[in-house]
């Protein structure tokens, strides 16, 4: 897939491409090292430039001026035995703070006690392109294995050198090295200690086999929980700097408008500042009432422009979509059109999904403070170094003068990309002379932050009475090319994506356009499914006849085995459907029961079989997995957002229903934990199976095909 | 507008200064530090600014400080006991009830407020009861499961 999908675009491309190998070698920074952890045992890990070097072809650092490009993580052992870690991933929920901790615990075979983690400060963590595209668990999960396994060698050879023996017959455990020959151990604290030891290295050492984990693979409590149900955890909004006011910003009325004037007086207050800055506005003051009280009297017209609305949104996309171009060359083999004319089951058919949003319960919000030149930002983000460079440039500083830290944040699932409250508070700190703390409302976030984006699907499918596919066509305009192509086998095949001119600010959300794609393509298959002659064939049938890809198959089985998938009829009114897929190297199959209740559509169950090679966090990854399914529930019945004209309508939770307590079915996960496949990420892919599944349940139970998303947003009409 | 100048916070009487139209939750986060508490909506919609008033559980966010002033307020700073957990937050750490842990305090609080009325709920009347708190990350059916481990504990500890 081409990179150069436009500017809406930059952010959602994620694949890199591993190279192996290292082009050069350079001096370690070791002095540097030394000066700040005054001793012990430093492993550094390298990576290679190709994988470092991802976004825009911009430079990144990290560890100020003196650390190299190239790494991508560091550990640190302590001449007391501590263990710091220092990744740039952030923590936003998906407990990667305790899976990472887990997987050094496990390589450096040292209590989970003795290790912490620092993770997404700029000033002290190496650059990180940032925390999406569920590429924690395979490639941070591995990196800091390869570095703590690398300090494990490290203080087996200090033991084996000190005791002058071979260090293949020593035993590192819980903490110490012993050997058993002779009965002595020493902690890794003593074997540190006096040392000054600094190294680094590639991706060629041997690993523990997913076979051989003792801790990882092993449900894992929240290792930092405690924090959370004592509500002592800082999270951004609570962060409390000396001097700090509080920071309102001025919103427009609608997108697109231009401030024509402003008057202030009227917001004169002691203490109260009012900063303009072309069309930016805010205000400061000693408490958040007294800044509400300020932003109320400013008197400020707009000038507004006008805007399509939700209503016209599918005919806006399609008017407004391009060919070729941003969207790549489209995939195509074989003649679709021969394939269909000869076909004994046809499918034309459009699919809908709407922008929603992501909501977080953590509203963006950021802390800023400008000291002797330099600004410092507490900021929930997902890319602390992207966020750098955003206030760099919006400052017209040098990233080295600007520092950004995340505390582990109230969750983020794509939508907290940018840096938008981080610049609004740092304009307004600059303006104030005082730290400043802006926490976006509920409102904001509804209407200004940027939205999963909306599309129209359009397929055309074929297939013998057999049940054979023969052809396949898919058009997706406007809402991504993430999971895009068929893992059914069809000879004729033609599928693209077409970007558009999206009416409203859009980017990346939780599996990016996989969950629109998943939802067309499943649904589409059911159709399909049903259109055979002789009464249609049974929907799981038909896939597995089409579907080679053998880990796809067995998810495929796993959930209709654990559902009961064939074996009985549902209750009356009640209705099953399936559908699954593959994103990432994650493997996804959900069966879903739903009853339909008074024209609502209540899903009573949901089994989904997942796939992601090893699993390392069971516990962590079936809580993702319920999660994603709860989160999808949201989007795929009832999550839309209406706007008119430039304006969001529904911008408060009380109009924009999320999925709650009594939405929720039982819900079983069937994990098929692969010890001999490398690790995918989970906490996207798991969701994309929902929608399409409770639509063809919907069918089953009803008979009426839902082919937008959200399906039921005001019931199901009769 | 009358000033209000002290609330009876987590068992201690706390100076504070403010309007009496102020959201309890601005005082309690900015006055006194108590952030446990979070801002998430402002229409007492999401439930994550849940506080205890005499044992019920409120949205500090569209409760006028004014109306809060002479009742007994406790935040998630407060229900721990002599430096042990609640049974509750036991129980949310026993179950991993949570992913960014965002809506906690206020899903701990609004369950302790349910097991004091209804020791013994079912899972349904814990949905019900609780149906008023958001966990966008959707960790409910751990929630439900922590809140009925918690109430077993506390039955048990009681005999």
């Amino acid at each position: 897939m081409s990179a150069n999908l436009g500017p809406q675009f930059e952010i959602e491309f994620e694949r890199y491409e591993l190279s192996a190998g290292l082009p050069y070698h350079f001096e370690l920074g070791r002095r540097e090292f030394l000066k700040v952890f005054g001793g012990g045992v430093a492993v550094v890990l390298i990576v290679p430039r190709a994988e470092a070097a991802q976004e825009s072809g911009r430079r990144q650092r990290g560890f100020e001026e003196s650390m190299p490009a190239e790494i991508g993580a560091w550990l640190h052992l302590s001449e007391n035995g501590a263990v710091t870690v220092f990744t740039g991933k952030a923590e936003v929920g998906q407990n990667i703070r305790t899976s990472l901790t887990q997987a050094v615990a496990e390589e450096l075979r040292a209590p989970l006690g003795s290790i912490q983690l620092v993770m997404a400060d700029t000033e002290k963590t190496p650059f990180d392109m940032g925390t999406f595209g569920s590429r924690t668990t395979p490639q941070m999960n591995l990196q800091l294995r390869r570095v703590a396994s690398a300090c494990r060698d490290l203080v087996i050879a200090l033991a084996a050198k000190g005791w002058n023996v071979d260090a293949k017959g020593l035993v590192a455990e819980d903490g110490e090295v012993r050997d058993p020959a002779s009965g002595k151990a020493l902690s890794y604290g003593e074997l540190a200690r006096g040392q000054a030891l600094a190294k680094a290295v590639v991706a060629e050492d041997p690993l523990l086999p997913a076979s051989a984990w003792t801790v990882a693979g092993k449900p894992l409590p929240k290792v930092n929980g405690e924090d959370f149900v004592t509500g002592r955890h800082i999270y951004t909004p609570d962060v409390k700097r000396p001097g700090m006011v509080y920071g309102k910003v001025l919103r427009p009325p609608s997108y697109g408008a231009t401030l024509e004037s402003l008057e202030t007086s009227a917001a004169a207050a002691p203490n109260v500042i009012v900063a303009r800055d072309g069309d930016f506005v805010g205000v400061t003051a000693p408490s958040e009432p007294q800044a509400e009280q300020a932003l109320a009297k400013l008197e400020a017209k707009w000038k507004t422009v006008p805007g399509p609305s939700s209503r016209e949104l599918f005919q806006y996309l399609k008017a407004n979509a391009e060919t070729g171009g941003r969207g790549g060359e489209p995939f195509e083999t074989g003649s679709v059109e021969e394939a269909l004319k000869s076909a004994e089951a046809r499918l034309e058919q459009t699919y809908t999904v709407a922008y929603i949003q992501h909501a977080p319960l953590e509203p963006r919000a950021a802390v800023a403070e400008w000291s002797g030149g330099k600004l410092t930002v507490w900021t929930g983000t997902q890319r602390p170094f992207g966020v750098r460079l955003e206030l760099a440039e919006a400052f017209r500083i040098p990233e080295d003068r600007v520092r950004v830290i995340v505390p582990d944040t109230g969750a983020a699932y794509g939508g907290k990309h940018t840096g938008d409250a981080a610049i609004e508070a740092a304009r307004l700190a600059k303006a104030a002379g005082q730290p400043v703390k802006l926490v976006w409302t509920r409102e904001e976030e509804f209407t200004w932050a940027y939205f999963r984006p909306a599309g129209v699907i359009e397929v055309r499918g074929g297939a013998r009475a057999d049940g054979t596919l023969t052809a396949w066509e898919f058009h997706n305009y406007n809402s991504g090319p993430s999971a895009i192509r068929t893992p059914y086998e069809v000879p004729n095949q033609r599928t693209e994506f077409h970007p558009a001119r999206s009416p409203l600010r859009q980017g990346s959300y939780r599996a990016l356009a996989a969950t629109a794609n998943h939802f067309a393509r499943e649904s589409s298959m059911d159709e399909l499914a049903h259109a055979l002659p002789h009464g249609g064939m049974d929907p799981l049938e038909f896939r597995l006849k089409n579907l080679k890809d053998e880990r796809l198959r067995a998810v495929f089985q796993a959930a209709a085995e654990k559902f009961g998938w064939g074996k009985s009829q549902p209750a009356g009114g009640h209705g099953l459907g399936i559908a699954g897929g593959v994103e990432k190297n994650g493997y996804v199959a959900t069966a879903a029961e739903v009853a339909i209740e008074d024209n609502n559509v209540r899903v009573v169950r949901v089994v989904t079989a997942f796939d992601c090679g090893a699993v390392i966090n069971p516990d962590g990854l079936k809580n993702q997995i319920m999660g994603a399914n709860i989160m999808g529930l949201g989007g795929a019945l009832f999550e839309a957002i209406e706007f008119e004209n430039g304006r969001v309508l529904n911008n408060r939770f009380s109009k924009y229903r999320v999925p709650r307590f009594r939405d929720v079915p039982a819900i079983e996960v069937v994990l098929l934990d692969r010890k001999d496949i490398p690790s995918a990420g989970a906490g996207e892919t798991p969701i994309v199976g929902l929608a399409p599944a409770v639509g063809n349940a919907v069918f089953h139970a009803s008979g009426t095909r839902l082919r937008s998303l959200p399906m039921v947003p005001n019931g199901l009409k009769a | 507008m009358a000033k209000i100048t002290e609330l009876q916070v987590n068992g201690a009487r706390c100076p504070i200064e403010a309007d009496e139209a102020t959201p309890l939750l601005v005082v309690l986060r900015d006055q006194l530090g108590l952030t446990g508490a979070k801002y998430g909506c402002g229409e007492g919609q999401c439930g994550a600014c849940t506080v205890l008033l005499d044992s019920n559980p409120r949205h500090s966010c569209n409760t006028p400080v004014g109306k809060a002033a002479g009742h007994s307020i406790t935040t998630i700073e407060g229900l721990a006991a002599n430096g042990r957990l609640h049974p509750l937050q036991q129980a949310f750490l026993d179950s991993g009830a949570f992913q960014c842990a965002y809506c906690t305090s206020g899903m701990i609080l609004t369950a302790a407020a349910l097991l004091r009325v209804n020791p013994h709920p079912s899972e349904d009347e814990v949905r019900r009861f609780m149906n008023g708190n958001v966990c966008r990350c959707g960790t409910y059916p751990r929630i439900v499961e922590a809140i009925l481990g918690a109430a077993e504990t506390m039955a048990k500890n009681k005999s």
